[in-house]
């Protein structure tokens, strides 16, 4: 059942069915093998957690692996990033992180952002609901700390 | 103040229900279902009218002028101390000391009587299923002591193992501080029994009643406690007032909480005389409509009678875990015998997140908490990080629980692939 049927009435803005996919079916959730980057997130207000692992090669993310437990819209954002930055240089992550930051603010987004993004603009749904944006940002902002202690090394 | 004239005298939920204007609320289009109770109550008309009379007719500073205002609002406020203490059969109105909340009843303890009779080597006892509000006073006092904090053990069936409390209580043991009602679990603690071992050593016992206060008849004396801590806003009245009651002779020999009006009988330049009890722990001008407003919500309950009001949440509770374990992938945490717990369900769900399930029963109107409750610790040992929790009052009926089951039911639905 993808909602839509009943009373839960505004779920399906926050759960989009390619959010739903995505926690179903996390991406990139193998562990990596030892990893450049490695890190554990939490939001203790909800008790979620994530480890992010990346191995990094000339100033691009190679490889990622992301697991975790969360609610729904942590889960799927940690998978739609985890599918987003393989394959993407340093700036491009952060890129995709100052862009997810506005798209959950509900600030404004262009269009060549909009393409960078593809998918996780189904995320938008949370603004509607804002004690879950920082569900949705929670694997993003660990990711860019990461990055950026990483980067300092 | 007047008030408890027009009152109903028996219990019938919906009559209540007429009294609370906040359940004609729509939420997200559907009829509020309150179910975060163990969070803060909602409040009858009864106690919203003594607060806005108190402003309109009443309003003035308290122990000050001599003028008509300030003895009325006086005299209103301490009745409302008054009432307050027959509610917990005190033995005298002064051993009620009005706080902010349990929280800070919680520190008042730990930052005066504490502070000045625990000492290196010295324990302190609490038990495993604490709020973190009787749980970090006490890790700061011990750290800044060197004294020891020792924890009363919880089992899965989410009663506390009583078996070692005679060792876990020993001589060296200068203050046991345990919960009455686990605002996780719903268990009814033991806390006569442990008050009895406490005094068997000589350690002061501190009661955390607020989750019994508000939900069954407490009797202090017939208790024994030294100290008992609990919340307006929990049983009815408004936020920011609670209550700390004290043996006298405790509270009198105790130092200053905090410095203020109020609070001296003398000052000079160089030093100052602190004021009889209760006023000695009443630095500065106090919640004074909000004490009065209190007194309101002790009358509203003293009119359904807390035995009924008890009655009526063991017959909630018996029917929501009925209910509740008949669904499938969920799982309640905390005693299985309804006897044993107060109207407080905690459980997970196989497939849902707390916080997917409370988004998806908020869309029906159905308010419940989720997440670790303050209670960390407690909530990690049962290998979660989160939990949902339903917990009930005198306004929740059976038609709402079958209204929450129905909920997890359709949420699960939703996120089932």
């Amino acid at each position: 059942m993808m909602g839509g049927t009943s009373g839960l009435g505004d779920l399906d803005e926050l759960y989009e069915a390619i959010i739903l996919d995505h926690y179903r079916s996390p991406r990139n959730s193998a562990p990596v093998d030892d990893p450049d980057v490695d890190l554990e997130v939490n939001n203790p207000f909800c008790g979620d957690e994530f480890h992010i692992q990346l191995k990094v090669s000339d100033g691009s993310v190679s490889q990622v692996g992301i697991n975790g437990r969360g609610c729904a819209i942590s889960q799927a954002s940690a998978s739609l990033l985890a599918e987003l930055v393989e394959g993407k240089s340093y700036a491009e992550v952060k890129a995709a992180v100052d862009s997810v930051r506005r798209l959950l603010k509900g600030e404004e987004v262009t269009e060549e952002e909009q393409d960078l993004l593809g998918d996780i603009e189904a995320l938008g749904g949370v603004r509607k609901f804002p004690v879950r944006i920082k569900c949705a940002l929670l694997s993003w902002v660990g990711l860019d700390d990461a990055l950026t202690d990483h980067l300092k090394k | 103040m007047n008030g408890s004239e027009n009152l109903i005298h028996t219990f019938d939920v919906e009559d209540v229900r007429a009294d609370f204007p906040i359940l004609n609320r729509k939420i997200n289009g559907m009829n509020l279902v309150y179910l975060d109770n163990a969070a803060t109550t909602q409040k009858p008309r009864h106690v919203i009218d003594a607060l806005t009379r108190y402003y309109e007719e009443t309003n003035a500073n308290v122990h000050r002028g001599v003028h008509t205002l300030s003895v009325e609002a006086t005299d209103a406020y301490e009745l409302a101390r008054e009432k307050v203490g027959g509610f917990i059969n005190a033995p005298r109105p002064e051993t009620v000391i009005w706080t902010r909340n349990t929280s800070e009843s919680l520190n008042l303890v730990a930052a005066t009587w504490a502070e000045e009779h625990v000492a290196k080597g010295d324990n302190i006892v609490i038990t495993a299923m604490e709020h973190h509000s009787n749980i970090v006073p006490w890790q700061q006092l011990a750290m800044k002591k060197q004294a020891e904090l020792r924890y009363i053990p919880a089992g899965k069936d989410g009663l506390l193992e009583m078996s070692n409390i005679s060792k876990i209580i020993d001589s060296s043991t200068k203050i046991v501080s345990a919960t009455h009602v686990s605002n996780v679990l719903g268990t009814v603690n033991p806390v006569d029994e442990l008050t009895r071992r406490a005094h068997e050593v000589g350690a002061v016992m501190l009661v955390d009643a607020a989750q019994s206060v508000p939900h069954m008849p407490v009797d202090v004396q017939a208790m024994d406690v030294d100290f008992l801590c609990f919340s307006a806003h929990k049983m009815l009245g408004p936020t920011g007032i609670g209550v700390l009651y004290g043996k006298y002779d405790l509270l009198n020999d105790m130092s200053p909480f905090m410095f203020g009006g109020d609070m001296i009988l003398e000052v000079t330049y160089e030093d100052a005389k602190w004021n009889d009890l209760p006023y000695k722990f009443e630095a500065g001008t106090p919640n004074i409509a909000d004490a009065i407003a209190t007194g309101a919500a002790v009358d509203y309950l003293n009119n359904l009678g807390m035995e009924n009001v008890w009655r009526h949440e063991q017959e909630l509770t018996a029917y929501a875990l009925e209910q509740m374990s008949s669904l499938a992938g969920l799982k309640i945490i905390g005693p299985k015998d309804p006897t044993l717990r107060g109207g407080v369900i905690s459980f997970m769900h196989d497939s849902i997140h707390p916080h997917d399930l409370g988004t998806g029963l908020d869309q029906l109107g159905i308010a419940i908490r989720t997440g670790h409750h303050c209670a960390m610790p407690l909530v990690r040992s049962y290998d979660v990080v989160a939990a949902a929790r339903a917990s009930f009052y005198i306004y929740n009926t059976k038609r709402e629980i079958d209204e929450l089951v129905n909920g997890i039911s359709e949420t699960a639905g939703y996120f089932a692939s």
